[in-house]
């Protein structure tokens, strides 16, 4: 079970959290404009990396905040956790 | 015959004065409190204690814990019988009654034991060659091979024992409470850290509990009592027995299983430590040699740890076979124990160890430089024979010298326990001159010490455990006292010289078996046969053979098997690779993994304010969610369909009243309210007045329905939504997703209310003159508060918001009001109903009466392939703004005309109800595969109609009104079915609107 | 030499010195006609198949580790075929049908055994796509029936069909042609099977990069050097985005930590196949009397082969809800693999922008019982470039057009 430390409550548990997959994905302004592998790009494609991850962690039974977490995905070790509104140091 | 003739007359850590009688394979023996089942065996001379899986071979007892590969029993009776304990580990308790798990019609005669003597059709996966033909025979062979396998039997019934998990942090957790463990934790002790030590044994100090050895001065088990007490004045150390680590999990948290006794039966010890100090020991190598599972070979640690601890000795007339020192101190417990050592035969040349003089001098016939080739004996040893050796494995060897004998204590050196070590990710190491495997570089905050760090001596495993425990403590920040270990006496050398396989008379291939894994009978010819077939991937030769996957887990076998492999492949060791050890060390309950989250417990009930009137009102319950929800309330023996049917009509014609409050409820406040909600809902949120409410829909980014419910705009910038029941949470969670994540400049603030409000449904014509009977304070005519609008008010004299929206067709309020009153103002507007038949109805009847209006259920009309286009919504999306959603109902799929489209269903004979979930075909008589066209999602009787409707998903349904399609399910003759609209009882509306 | 009892009695006789290899470790030959990427149950499939089905036989299969090493190896071995989508259930009866003769196709025993899966439902609406799922499976020609609980208390014995229990057991479909097999077999088998039709099987050899000229494939580097190929067939399941990303390709998918776990071996108690999905867990009894039982996915991303610990706990109370007298039977091992799954729960079986190289991934949590029918029609899109009917629904493009086949519902629970 992983430790994630919540950027406004600490180290908690993983049971707390919830996950929200890759992180960065900005919704397009016009959507309008996209073509569908545009439109499918954003929305389904993946980076998926064997490695470090940029990933969105929800501490869902804590503070209810999003935060944004670097993580390997082989080891799990999470390097650094970070608010949203932080700049992203890495 | 004497009462435990093998039980010393004196010493070990038995309890002499407390004699327990027990029962095994339908014999009565005794033994004494503080002996396992397998010491109490041992002292009553029962070796023969199980058969081995495949060949069905009689098994005793070889070692002392969770390595224990043969004496498996069932323990117990009833709801409380444990199938496939270790006799190793199961402590002794008065009329404990065990079972062998093998051998029909009995252990000691089992007709299962033909399969050895054809043994050669029985090789490594002989079960993928045969068996396939003809066609059918495979399940005749299976069921056959399934009741030849397995081991004990499960309970049948459920358990009355109860489980229970614990949470804890700390800062350094030792594994193991041996010489190193103990060491380890009280440094960590001493520096003021929180230390956790556990220990699968009942008593501290693993082999030097009862040892001979003498550490500062005093006699093992005073130094222990004194370590012991030292540790229990520190208040922040917790030392826990009959307590295994058994799982190293990420970010070092590890689970503890402690036997307990008393209402608990088993606690599972969460714990998340910042430093973890492995110390567990490690545990003896077999030899490999012709015959070597035969009751009697035992391993020689074991041996000596019986007489020790248990003052057990397994034999009188022993044969000690080893390839290091250590066999020779076995040899010396003997002989203290009282038993004849018929000789030491040492597969070394030149060893030269001191117990050596002791035992030439006691006249014990040292054989160096041979060997132990065969064993004779079938239930029992009888004797060995031994050949000399000049260390070439390659050439078999001639047994010139038989000895006879009822004991072989072998000793094959020792491998760590690296099992938490590896599940911690740590990698692990083949070390050449200690020849086994150790951990290397690791990847968690843990260190390992002791054996379990290949430390064989006593002073080498006290000083480990004490540089472990202080790094540790330090790790964490502490200051580590300076703290000395004990002095040690005598120091124990090894000098193990690796023999991986004895050499037989005869070539491997022919020779009879020489066991890897006893359990499940993996020999030196299974291991070569995976080889010669190209199975020869460590892996595949343990999937191929099943070496390792005993119950054991291959604590013994495993090593054996994988040099046998190398040598197969004349590779060293270390290229062969070991396996990766998977968690849990030692098998684990389900009952305590599942802790206290079963039962009643499994899943919280949530219940409305209101539930309490349902059940006293003899209401029938759904699972909604996590909810109980009423789902009918029968009268006087009704079923279903009649208490469905009264309760329609009674709202229809006058008066229903429905509990809501299980619909989700967000608040929804800030300036940027109205933008947030623009971009959720399709419809233009902006143009809403204060007051106003509306029907409201929510796509996913794929375009699809999400959710839906009426959302209202009480104020410039506060809005309340309702949710369905089942996405209250996940709606929550995904406005809060996208306001945070995607747009957090917008000052919008959510707050669920979902518990905070009870909802109360008022429907029917009469629904205004009950509340107006029992008293609002404001006007609630059509024209002061028209159809789909909110006002706040005071009911009876408690605030309340009213709205007046309806899901079933008719005039109708639902009464939002603070969960404290909720159940109040049910019974008041139950009392004051009385006049106008006041009905209360249920989950169905709620379906029945939207289905009649063609409202549709997220979840039930639609499965997350269904757009607002293809429900006949297109009206709700708005054409001047974005929302989520919208660029995906764009997209060439979502846009085609033949896409299955929400519409009414009548059988054509007017009478049938159409099966939900019937599927819909335009050519009844087609063949298969049918094409399908669409399915029914909804189906009911009405009674206010007075025929059966339904609602289905029909392709490009809209445009086939009046065609009929057939409804197939079941075996039943397809139903023919009319299209319609989905719209069945008053169109437009009227009733809700005007009423 | 053909497998058989009389090959085993012979054998025996020679202290079974005789038997030969059963499938040739192979170096990697200069070019091949096609080369398949990935070493599992679905890549040594389309091997086999190309060479039989399509008389394709200068083919070779790459394998980082050791074949069937990943979730071929790693899974609870379920095989159904009861899909609710036509596109979906139509492919995976293909395979069905596969399984119920592959043992003699083979001559390797898979040990392909037709005990039956129950798929359970605890509320109503759990019964309404029980209803739909099976009336759809029957007019599709896939056996599926709908019992209710009284049936399942006789069908299955000591399961808790208490109407106390929390998520009381209403009903169930089930479909009796499905049932498990052995997975190692399945991997072994084909391997046999391919090489004896002269396919080539290199294991510890890793892609490490694919040579795309000019928008076609050329061939691919690898840990035991470059490997040149017409067409390339990349079967990686967990690592398909990682291989995707050495053709600049990106993909819909995301990997996860998948569990499972096993008790020590029983005496039969358990004679067919149970899952649920809102009382989440999956569990039958192996030949060899182990209870096999499958967790849910982990939330997260991962490539480690292990997930957390809690995912482990929840799936011991689901199945002690549906079977209270497991309480005290022990857990034996759990292990974790990496499974990868598509928004829609359905796999990919396409041709990608790139000419000559074709993708088969994204089976999720399911990708077992699809393993025969997998490779038959890969094979065939390989050997034709271009999809048999079976699979021309699960392309890649389909997330463009929004053409998905959602078995989100049939198949929220993971198996």
């Amino acid at each position: 079970m992983l430790l994630i430390r919540c950027p406004w409550c600490g180290e908690r548990a993983e049971t707390e959290f919830s996950y929200g997959g890759e992180a960065g994905i900005k919704r397009p302004a016009a959507p309008d404009r996209l073509s569908d592998p545009e439109w499918a790009d954003y929305l389904f494609m993946r980076r998926n990396p064997r490695g470090a991850h940029r990933e969105l962690w929800n501490h869902a039974q804590g503070c209810r905040r999003w935060f944004s977490a670097e993580r390997d995905t082989v080891s799990y070790r999470i390097a650094r956790t970070w608010r949203l509104d932080e700049e992203d140091s890495g | 015959m004497s009462a435990q003739p093998n039980r010393l007359p004196e010493g070990g850590r038995i309890d002499r004065t407390r004699p327990l009688s027990f029962r095994f394979n339908r014999k009565t023996y005794e033994g004494f409190a503080g002996d396992t089942l397998a010491s109490a065996l041992l002292a009553n001379d029962v070796h023969l204690v199980g058969r081995s899986f495949k060949l069905h071979r009689p098994r005793g007892i070889v070692g002392l814990g969770p390595e224990e590969p043969n004496a498996i029993v069932q323990i117990g009776r009833g709801a409380t019988t444990t199938p496939n304990l270790r006799a190793t580990q199961v402590a002794l308790e008065e009329a404990l009654e065990a079972h062998p798990v093998r051998g029909w019609p009995g252990l000691r005669y089992d007709l299962g034991y033909v399969a050895d003597f054809a043994s050669r059709l029985f090789g490594a996966g002989f079960y993928y060659k045969t068996f396939m033909s003809p066609q059918r025979s495979w399940p005749v062979y299976e069921k056959l091979i399934r009741r030849a396998a397995g081991f004990g039997s499960s309970p049948t019934e459920p358990d009355t024992d109860r489980y229970e998990h614990v949470n804890v942090h700390c800062d350094v957790l030792v594994a193991g409470a041996g010489p190193a463990g103990l060491m380890a934790a009280l440094a960590a002790a001493k520096s003021g850290a929180r230390v956790i030590v556990a220990d699968e044994l009942p008593e501290v100090g693993g082999t030097l509990r009862g040892s001979r050895e003498a550490l500062a001065g005093k006699s093992a088990d005073d130094w222990l009592e004194d370590v012991v007490s030292e540790l229990d004045a520190h208040s922040d150390v917790t030392l826990l027995t009959r307590a295994c680590v058994s799982g190293y999990f990420d970010h070092n948290f590890l689970t503890i299983v402690e036997d307990v006794s008393g209402h608990v039966r088993q606690r599972q010890w969460r714990a998340r430590a910042r430093q973890v100090v492995l110390a567990q020991g490690a545990f003896e190598r077999p030899l490999v040699f012709c015959n070597n599972d035969r009751p009697g070979v035992m391993m020689a640690s074991a041996v000596s740890t019986y007489i020790n601890r248990y003052a057990v000795r397994a034999g009188s007339r022993a044969v000690v076979f080893t390839n290091n020192d250590s066999g020779y101190r076995t040899a010396l417990d003997l002989r203290r124990a009282g038993a004849d050592v018929e000789a030491v035969v040492d597969s070394r040349l030149h060893a030269e160890p001191v117990e050596g003089e002791a035992l030439t001098e006691d006249g014990v016939p040292l054989l160096r430089g041979h060997v132990v080739c065969d064993v004779a004996g079938v239930n029992r040893v009888r004797a060995v024979r031994v050949a000399k050796w000049n260390g070439d494995i390659s050439t078999p060897v001639d047994a010139t010298i038989n000895i006879d004998c009822d004991l072989v204590a072998m000793s094959g050196g020792f491998s760590p326990a690296v099992h938490l070590f590896s599940q911690s990710g740590g990698r692990i190491e083949w070390d050449l001159a200690r020849h086994c495997f150790v951990p290397g570089d690791r990847v968690q905050a843990c260190r390992v010490a002791g054996a379990a760090n290949g430390m064989w001596s006593l002073a080498e495993c006290l000083g480990d455990g004490l540089a472990a425990g202080r790094a540790a403590a330090e790790a964490c920040g502490f200051e580590a006292p300076e703290l000395d270990a004990p002095a040690v006496d005598a120091e124990h050398a090894i000098a193990l010289e690796p023999l991986w396989r004895v050499p037989a008379t005869t070539d491997p291939d022919r020779c009879p078996k020489q066991f890897i894994d006893f359990q499940n009978d993996v020999s030196v010819a299974d291991v070569r046969l995976a080889v010669r077939e190209v199975y020869r991937n460590v892996e595949h030769v343990k999937r191929y053979t099943a070496l390792g996957f005993g119950t054991d887990q291959g604590k013994l076998g495993n090593i054996n098997g994988m040099a046998v492999l190398a040598e197969c492949l004349d590779e060293p060791i270390a290229r062969v690779g070991t396996t990766t050890f998977r968690p849990p060390y030692t098998p684990v309950s389900f009952g305590v993994a599942a802790g206290e989250g079963v039962g009643d417990l499994y899943d919280p009930v949530r219940k409305t304010a209101i539930h309490e009137w349902h059940e006293e009102a003899g209401a029938e319950f759904e699972n909604v969610g996590q909810w109980h929800r009423p789902w009918y309330f029968p009268r006087d023996g009704e079923n279903l369909h009649a208490a469905v049917a009264r309760e329609c009509v009674a709202t229809r014609r006058s008066l229903g009243i429905m509990d809501a409050s299980t619909l989700g409820k967000i608040d929804v406040r800030g300036p940027d309210a109205v933008t947030f909600l623009e971009r959720i809902y399709t419809h233009d949120v902006g143009k809403m007045q204060a007051g106003r409410c509306a029907y409201g829909i929510m796509l996913g980014e794929d375009g699809m329905l999400k959710d839906d419910g009426v959302m209202a705009r009480l104020s410039e910038q506060r809005f309340y939504l309702t949710t369905t029941t089942g996405g209250a949470a996940a709606v929550l969670a995904w406005l809060e997703s996208w306001l945070q994540t995607e747009w957090p400049e917008l000052d919008v603030y959510l707050t669920s209310l979902t518990d905070q409000y009870s909802t109360i449904a008022v429907a029917g014509p009469n629904s205004r003159r009950l509340l107006e009977k029992v008293g609002c304070d404001i006007d609630l005519s059509h024209d002061a508060f028209p159809f789909m609008s909110t006002r706040e008010a005071e009911l009876a004299n408690v605030p309340v918001s009213l709205f007046r929206v309806s899901f079933s067709g008719e005039l109708a309020f639902e009464v939002n009001i603070d969960s404290g009153h909720a159940l109040a103002m049910w019974r008041l507007l139950m009392d004051a109903g009385g006049e106008f038949d006041i009905t209360p109805y249920g989950t169905e009847t709620m379906h029945v009466l939207r289905a009649e209006k063609g409202y549709v259920i997220v979840g039930q009309d639609t499965d997350g392939s269904v757009t607002p286009v293809d429900l006949g919504m297109k009206w709700m999306l708005s054409k001047e703004k974005d929302y989520l959603g919208r660029r995906s109902l764009a997209r060439p799929d979502s846009t085609r005309e033949d896409r299955k489209q929400f519409v009414g269903l009548l059988s054509v004979d007017g009478s049938t109800v159409v099966p939900e979930g019937a599927q819909l075909v335009d050519d009844s008589s087609a063949q298969n595969p049918v094409p399908m066209c669409g399915h029914v999602t909804s189906s009911y009787r009405s009674a206010c109609l007075g025929h059966p409707i339904a609602l289905g998903l029909v392709a490009a349904g809209r445009a086939r009104k009046g065609e009929t399609v057939y409804a197939c399910a079941g075996d039943v003759e397809p139903v023919p079915v009319t299209i319609t609209s989905p719209v069945f009882y008053d169109p437009k509306g009227d009733r809700q609107r005007d009423g | 030499m053909k497998y058989s009892a009389w090959s085993l009695f012979k054998n025996a006789l020679r202290h079974n010195r005789n038997w030969p290899e059963a499938w040739r470790k192979a170096e990697p030959k200069k070019h091949y006609d096609v080369v398949i990427v990935g070493g599992g149950g679905h890549g040594l499939a389309t091997a086999y198949y190309l060479a039989s089905e399509q008389g394709v036989r200068n083919v070779a299969v790459v394998e980082k580790g050791w074949i069937g090493g990943g979730n071929t190896g790693r899974n609870t071995t379920i095989v159904r075929s009861n899909y609710l989508w036509t596109e979906a259930a139509l492919l995976y009866e293909k395979s069905m049908q596969l399984w119920e003769s592959l043992s003699r196709e083979l001559n390797y025993n898979v040990m392909f055994s037709q005990r039956g899966v129950y798929n359970l439902g605890h509320t109503l609406q759990d019964m309404r796509d029980i209803e739909r799922r099976v009336n759809a499976n029957r007019l599709n020609g896939i056996d599926a029936e709908v019992v209710m609980a009284d049936e399942i208390a006789k069908g299955i014995p000591f399961i808790n069909t208490s109407p106390d229990a929390r998520y009381p057991i209403l009903g169930a479909s089930l479909q009796r042609r499905a049932g498990v097999a052995r997975h190692d077999a399945v991997a072994w088998g084909f391997a046999r099977a391919a090489n004896a039709l002269g396919v080539d099987i290199i294991e510890q050899c890793e892609v490490t990069g694919l040579d795309v000229d000019g928008g076609r494939i050329t061939g691919l580097q690898s840990t035991r050097g470059a490997i040149g190929a017409d067409r390339v067939g990349v079967v990686v399941a967990g690592n398909a985005s990682v291989v995707a990303q050495m053709a600049d390709l990106r993909l819909p998918i995301e990997s996860h930590p998948l569990q499972a776990f096993v008790s020590e071996p029983l005496k039969p108690v358990l004679d067919t196949v149970v899952m649920s999905n809102a009382v989440h867990g999956y569990i039958s009894q192996s030949d060899k009397g182990e209870l096999v039982i499958g967790a849910g996915i982990d939330a997260y991303n991962g490539y480690g082969q292990r997930g957390s610990y809690p995912t482990i706990e929840h799936a011991m109370q689901a199945i002690l809800e549906l079977f209270p007298i497991f309480s005290r039977v022990r857990m034996l091992r759990l292990w974790g693999g990496i499974v990868d799954v598509c928004p829609d729960a359905c796999p990919i079986i396409s041709r990608t922008p790139v000419d000559g190289l074709y993708f088969n991934c994204g089976w999720g949590t399911g990708g077992f019982k699809a393993t025969p029918g997998s490779g038959w029609v890969f094979a065939h899109t390989i050997a034709h470039d271009q999809p048999h009917a079976l699979n021309a629904a699960f392309d890649l493009e389909r997330f463009e057009t929004g053409a998905l086949i959602d078995e989100h519902g049939a198949a929220a629970v993971a198996h």
